[in-house]
């Protein structure tokens, strides 16, 4: 089996398991009522999902160039970054400063300019602020937006 | 006649100023390559949520129009299409800038963006008000039948597999489903807490949409994204307009074709412009020089994609179908505002279906004002090192989810739907079928359950939603739609075979 058709049975597989998932809860919850819809859903749901896992490990499910190698190692700092920035840093730090170190984190990460150039760092720096101080305005004063305060701000 | 009483509204001076905004802004955003027209509009979505809804839907309509047309800015002058649509643009264009006549092509790209749209947009003001009226015969069946329809047949023509553009479909209806359900009392699919309200449209959207492009600018790395843009010596405008006056035969296929194609749900304008600019190739005398820097490629194509515009809203503001993602994302925008596409648009908030539409009229003249003046300077924007772009559009997607209900639990849902949306993208589903099923899901069920309870006073549920004629004309559609899906995967797969064995 190809990387490439292992993926595509590996994705399958879990949009098989979400909808039996779906189906499972929605044919034994109660109230019955309130699952008649889900009910008809899940069926589509999980013919499709059946048919489309079995389209994979025949070779048939083509359509989607995969995942590569590269290109998933140079995501994964960014997405961390994400994933941290939403799930801990906002609340806990406040959210336009958790924001700012987010945003210079990943203009740093995927800026060509070699970290030990200066101009670079001054570059990123003054861009970050900018680009926050706009933020600020547009939904701290111009929109009211009530962000988490956190340690800071 | 109705719309002519309410362009008024247009001009009032807040509505104004965000059609002036939405214009110059989306110019900009269609010109950065990998800034999808769609997610543009989804960005903006969190903003008109602070406006009346006349004033929302101006800001998008506006940012839906110039993102099109401002695609071609970077299709002509970086060789790189701001959006899908104006991929036939830079066949030609970036050769006619290449030879220095990157202004003549800019501006017979805007002159013909103007004409087509304003065309597609009388369509919409003509064609709408009819299938409007047509929408008020539907019952709870008819409406149910609908928003199915809605999903399959985006589901089976937005995607390249139909089987996956359904299961897309399905996931959106299911994510529909998740929260409390107030009329029976019930939790359904409350896996974490973050999920006990449901899942708003609005970081949904943005989800599904500015992540996955973010994450794809991520994968690109540290590689240098410096881009190099063509000069731009000044040319005169007149000697343009004069040109495209010469240019019916291209302006007028791809005027035809783009209305045509933008009316029929799911298809959109990227392949819009593919097809005008092959039928003005066969059509024209000068066939050889398409490709090569020939101004009538140009023309088709723009004219195309904008007169696409109008014309895909028409299924959308009468019908809940949209004619194109970004259309999907548009009835989003419409329905937080608690307004629901048919009749109830037309007679019960006809100041805001026409101030929307006749905005969308004014706004196709500015976007070829600014569009001609701002172009090279929007080009210059557009040269944003990606880094910059992922960091910002990630960091406005975190505000503008947790600014419609202020609760992280909407940024939770934005970011985890995102992240999942660009697996799924990697694997062939599609997130504009997802997203209508996340639009349109509430719509099915509560017809959907309605139309039951009645039923089960009349003939029972089999009879109420499969019989009559128009019950039975909305099941061939949902059919018809997934056949001919079907059909064409099954030639594209034939062709791909032949071409795999004669190799």
């Amino acid at each position: 089996m190809t990387a490439s058709r292992l993926q595509h049975v590996v994705s399958s597989g879990v949009v098989l398991m979400v909808a039996a998932l779906v189906a499972w809860i929605s044919f034994t919850q109660e109230p019955a009522d309130a699952f008649l819809f889900p009910r008809l859903i899940a069926i589509f749901f999980i013919s499709l999902a059946g048919w489309n896992f079995v389209r994979a490990v025949t070779g048939l499910a083509k359509v989607g160039e995969g995942l590569d190698g590269p290109g998933f190692v140079n995501i994964l700092p960014g997405l961390l970054v994400m994933i941290i920035h939403v799930f801990f840093a906002a609340k806990t730090l406040g959210f336009y400063l958790a924001s700012t170190i987010a945003f210079l984190i990943i203009f740093t990460i995927y800026d060509p300019a070699p970290l030990s150039n200066r101009n670079a760092w001054i570059r990123r720096i003054i861009i970050t602020a900018l680009f926050m101080a706009v933020m600020h305005a547009l939904f701290a004063l111009v929109l009211k937006v009530q962000t988490p305060r956190g340690i800071w701000f | 006649m109705e719309f002519l009483g309410y362009f008024g509204g247009v001009f009032e001076p807040i509505s104004f100023l965000l059609l002036l905004g939405g214009t110059i802004g989306g110019l900009i955003l269609g010109a950065t390559p990998g800034l999808s027209p769609t997610m543009a509009v989804a960005l903006l979505i969190p903003f008109t949520f602070h406006l009346q809804p006349a004033q929302g839907l101006i800001l998008l309509g506006a940012a839906y129009t110039s993102t099109v047309a401002g695609g071609a800015v970077s299709a002509i002058l970086l060789k790189i299409p701001g959006a899908p649509a104006n991929i036939a643009t830079s066949l030609d264009g970036n050769a006619m800038a290449k030879r220095g006549e990157g202004a003549r092509a800019l501006h017979l790209s805007f002159l013909a963006s103007g004409v087509g749209g304003v065309i597609g947009v009388l369509l919409l003001i003509f064609m709408t008000p009819i299938l409007a009226q047509w929408a008020l015969a539907f019952s709870y069946s008819h409406l149910f039948w609908m928003a199915i329809l809605g999903v399959t047949v985006i589901g089976s023509l937005d995607s390249k597999s139909f089987v996956k553009g359904l299961l897309s479909g399905c996931i959106g209806l299911w994510l529909s489903m998740i929260g409390f359900d107030d009329n029976l009392g019930a939790q359904r699919f409350i896996f974490v807490d973050a999920l006990a309200g449901g899942i708003h449209i609005i970081p949904a959207l943005i989800g599904l949409f500015a992540i996955p492009q973010v994450m794809e600018m991520f994968s690109k790395g540290r590689e240098n994204a410096a881009i190099e843009a063509l000069d731009v010596p000044k040319q005169s405008l007149i000697a343009s307009i004069r040109e495209l006056s010469r240019s019916i035969r291209s302006l007028s296929i791809g005027t035809i074709f783009g209305s045509i194609i933008g009316i029929i749900p799911g298809v959109g304008g990227q392949i819009a412009g593919l097809v005008a600019y092959d039928q003005a190739r066969k059509f024209s005398p000068h066939k050889d020089k398409f490709g090569k820097g020939h101004p009538e490629g140009i023309i088709a194509a723009e004219s195309a994609n904008n007169a696409m515009v109008g014309p895909s809203l028409v299924p959308l503001l009468t019908l809940s179908i949209p004619g194109s993602p970004t259309a999907a994302v548009l009835l989003g925008g419409l329905i937080i505002h608690g307004i629901f596409p048919g009749s109830d648009l037309f007679d019960n908030h006809p100041r805001v279906a026409w101030t929307f539409i006749n905005s969308m009229l004014i706004g196709q003249i500015l976007m070829v004002v600014f569009g001609i003046y701002t172009a090279t300077w929007a080009a210059r924007i557009a040269r944003a090192p990606v880094p910059i772009m992922a960091a910002a559009v990630m960091v406005l997607a975190t505000f503008g989810s947790y600014s419609v209900q202020q609760s992280m639990g909407d940024v939770y849902i934005m970011l985890g739907l995102g992240v999942g949306m660009f697996f799924l993208e990697k694997f062939g589903f599609s997130a504009a079928p997802l997203v209508l099923g996340l639009i349109l899901g509430p719509i099915a069920e509560s017809n959907f359950t309605t139309g039951s309870l009645i039923a089960q006073a009349q003939d029972g549920p089999l009879i109420y939603f499969m019989t009559g004629p128009l019950n039975m004309f909305l099941i061939f559609l949902v059919l018809a739609s997934i056949g001919y899906s079907f059909w064409s995967n099954m030639l594209h797969n034939r062709a791909a075979g032949k071409a795999g064995a004669g190799s």
